[in-house]
């Protein structure tokens, strides 16, 4: 039998009285109460930790990256032993054929029990081959290792919605998790972000083994608790948008005042992520804060929707590019001329049949 | 001589047409729409920021506010509409159903296409619409409005959340459907400007059927009633 997470905590030095302020603090992230403290740490202390294979397709290792940077408490040290990570080619000490062999053992030992996180998608085109993992498509290892999990966890943009590599036009067909053709039919939790909180992703994993189950999803697949929000909603800048001052460029006085920045672009209003309220490093700051627009990282397609610093989508079509207002415009522009115009014929026709008619009646 | 100059007399034989709810409707929705559109724009383009305390100031609350408030008066005369499709006189009907299943609508809708391309000397006469408004007021008027509606309720159930019935019933499925958020934005925006071209072809088109065709229109929406300039028989299809 695995050793229980407490049993692993203890193990690392980490004292009983540390070990139950984690369990408060992570119901705490998760939005449960203080009821719920002891039933995280009484899950800790009976239950074998969950093994974990953490596969990497096409990514950029800014998930791993953000994941190892959680600043809760006792991530560090509780959370890469809270879960037992048999595999993680970025972050394990083997390599070479020996790494490989851990994935197989892992499904062998574990077979429908272990989570399969993913990091990254695989590209569909050219058979994946554009994605090569110990001399094979990756493609194969994440179909073979979703054969046998439990369930997924699709980390990060690419792993949700595609991200920067499937980008159109998108030459390799990188797909997200969820859309891979032949997948295994199991449950996908998908934390967005590029890359996600930590704080995040550490409390998606918690909540997993502490109950078991996934926390509530919403309809897309996301954990309401963290993505149920906007930006927008719990943005420390939103009393400047209710009153109206906003950043015009970024170098002007409501940009030093720290005024609402949707004139240049943001797209808190249009994103849901919980940067606003967990924001990063340790509640340290997020993109807002920092004086900058959110560019909606954690939204599907994100980079196929124009600038990141226009709130709208450029509409494509006839070889031009522009937004909305530049089409409306010159549309009702051409259609009040039109309207002009076949005003103007009509009163010359009129005057014409007029004419015409007084003529006729002149002769008869 | 002439059969056409109002000033030979005729029988005049008024229809009523526009029952007040309709009239009311129309003059109320036209109103909201026009509020809607200058504040859907300053939304998408906010006026320059106004200076001072941000406590002091509610300028974009007002304008959202504003717009919220005729979505909502637009949203409950819309529906209203609909119940008198159904217990109004026959023409409160009409731009809800076109009779596009027969042949004759589309056979005068060319007459009318004709009439304004100035290619026939005189158009028919109606005691309701004319085809070809039935059918644009149906598509541009019916639709539109429904497109404004269920992506407004869509972007305002963001706001009031999960859990919240416009949230439930909208967002949940139109954000989806468009792809994100922003998507849904850039819609609701683009359709402004349909709704924008529209009105003004439905205002040209009236004034110029007002003053050109054989019925009277701009009064009758306010009296209700129908007016003719000559006393022969109308063409009107019955669906
Ligand atoms: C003729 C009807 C309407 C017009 C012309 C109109 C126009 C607009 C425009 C141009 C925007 C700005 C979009 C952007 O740039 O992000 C907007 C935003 C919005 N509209 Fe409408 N709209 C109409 C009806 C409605 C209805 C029926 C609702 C329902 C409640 C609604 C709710 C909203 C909401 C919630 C927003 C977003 C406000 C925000 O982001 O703060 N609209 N509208």
């Amino acid at each position: 039998m695995t050793e229980t997470f407490y049993e692993v905590m203890r193990r690392q030095g980490i004292t009983r009285r540390s070990f139950l302020k984690y369990c408060s603090l992570t119901a705490a992230a998760l939005g449960l109460g203080p009821s719920f403290a002891p039933q995280i740490a009484h899950a800790m202390e009976t239950k074998p930790r969950i093994p974990v294979l953490w596969l990497h397709g096409l990514e950029c290792t800014c998930c791993s990256e953000s994941f190892i940077r959680s600043a809760h408490p006792l991530a560090k040290d509780v959370i890469l032993s809270m879960i037992s990570l048999d595999y993680d080619d970025t972050i394990m000490a083997a390599a070479g054929t020996q790494a490989e062999a851990i994935i197989q053992e892992t499904i062998d030992k574990y077979d429908g029990n272990y989570i399969l996180a993913c990091e990254g998608n695989p590209p569909l085109n050219q058979e994946g081959m554009s994605c090569i993992i110990a001399g094979k498509p990756y493609l194969e290892q994440l179909k073979h290792a979703a054969e046998h999990c439990k369930a997924i966890i699709s980390w990060g943009s690419c792993a949700s919605w595609g991200c920067v590599q499937a980008a159109r036009p998108n030459p390799t067909q990188a797909t997200p998790i969820h859309k891979v053709p032949g997948l295994a039919p199991k449950p996908i939790i998908k934390v967005p972000g590029c890359p996600p909180i930590a704080e995040v992703m550490t409390a998606v994993i918690t909540y997993i083994l502490t109950f078991e189950r996934f926390p509530e999803l919403d309809r897309q697949g996301r954990p309401k608790m963290f993505y149920s929000q906007r930006i927008h909603d719990k943005c420390y800048r939103r009393p400047h948008f209710d009153a109206g001052q906003f950043v015009e460029s970024f170098d002007d006085e409501g940009a030093r005042k720290g005024y609402c920045l949707y004139k240049v672009g943001c797209k808190g209003p249009t994103t849901y992520n919980a940067c606003s309220t967990v924001r990063w490093n340790g509640g340290l700051s997020f993109p807002i804060q920092s004086g900058h627009p959110c560019f909606g990282c954690s939204e599907d397609g994100f980079w196929d929707k124009g600038s990141f610093y226009d709130r709208l989508t450029d509409v494509h079509g006839f070889g031009v590019e522009a937004d909305a207002d530049e089409i409306g415009a010159t549309a009702a522009m051409i259609v009040g001329g039109a309207a002009a115009v076949h005003a103007g014929v009509s009163v010359v026709k009129r005057i014409a049949d007029k004419n015409m008619t007084n003529k006729d009646g002149g002769e008869s | 001589m002439s059969t056409e100059t109002s000033t030979v007399a005729h029988k005049e034989e008024a229809v009523y047409v526009y029952e007040a709810p309709v009239r009311l409707w129309h003059w109320i929705n036209a109103l909201c729409i026009l509020a809607l559109c200058i504040t859907g724009y300053l939304i998408g383009s906010p006026p320059p920021a106004v200076g001072g305390e941000a406590s002091f100031s509610f300028l974009f609350g007002w304008i959202r506010y504003i717009h919220f408030s005729a979505a909502y008066i637009l949203i409950i005369g819309f529906l209203l509409r609909i119940y008198w499709a159904f217990v109004g006189n026959s023409h409160a009907k009409e731009i809800f159903l076109p009779p596009v299943w027969k042949a004759v609508f589309w056979e005068e809708m060319l007459h009318e296409v004709k009439w304004y391309l100035m290619l026939t000397s005189e158009p028919k006469k109606y005691a309701g619409h004319n085809p070809l408004a039935t059918l644009v007021m149906h598509i541009m008027f019916v639709w539109g409005l429904v497109f404004m509606i269920v992506t407004g309720l869509a972007l305002y159930g963001e706001g009031t959340g999960m859990g919240s019935w416009q949230y439930d019933w909208f967002s949940s499925w139109v954000i989806p459907l468009f792809g994100q958020s922003q998507d849904v934005h850039t819609w609701h925006h683009l359709f402004m400007w349909v709704i924008i071209c529209f009105a003004i072809v439905h205002i040209y088109a009236a004034v110029r059927e007002d003053i050109m065709s054989r019925q009277s229109i701009i009064s009758s929406m306010f009296s209700g009633w129908r007016t003719f300039r000559d006393d022969r028989p109308a063409d009107d299809i019955h669906s």
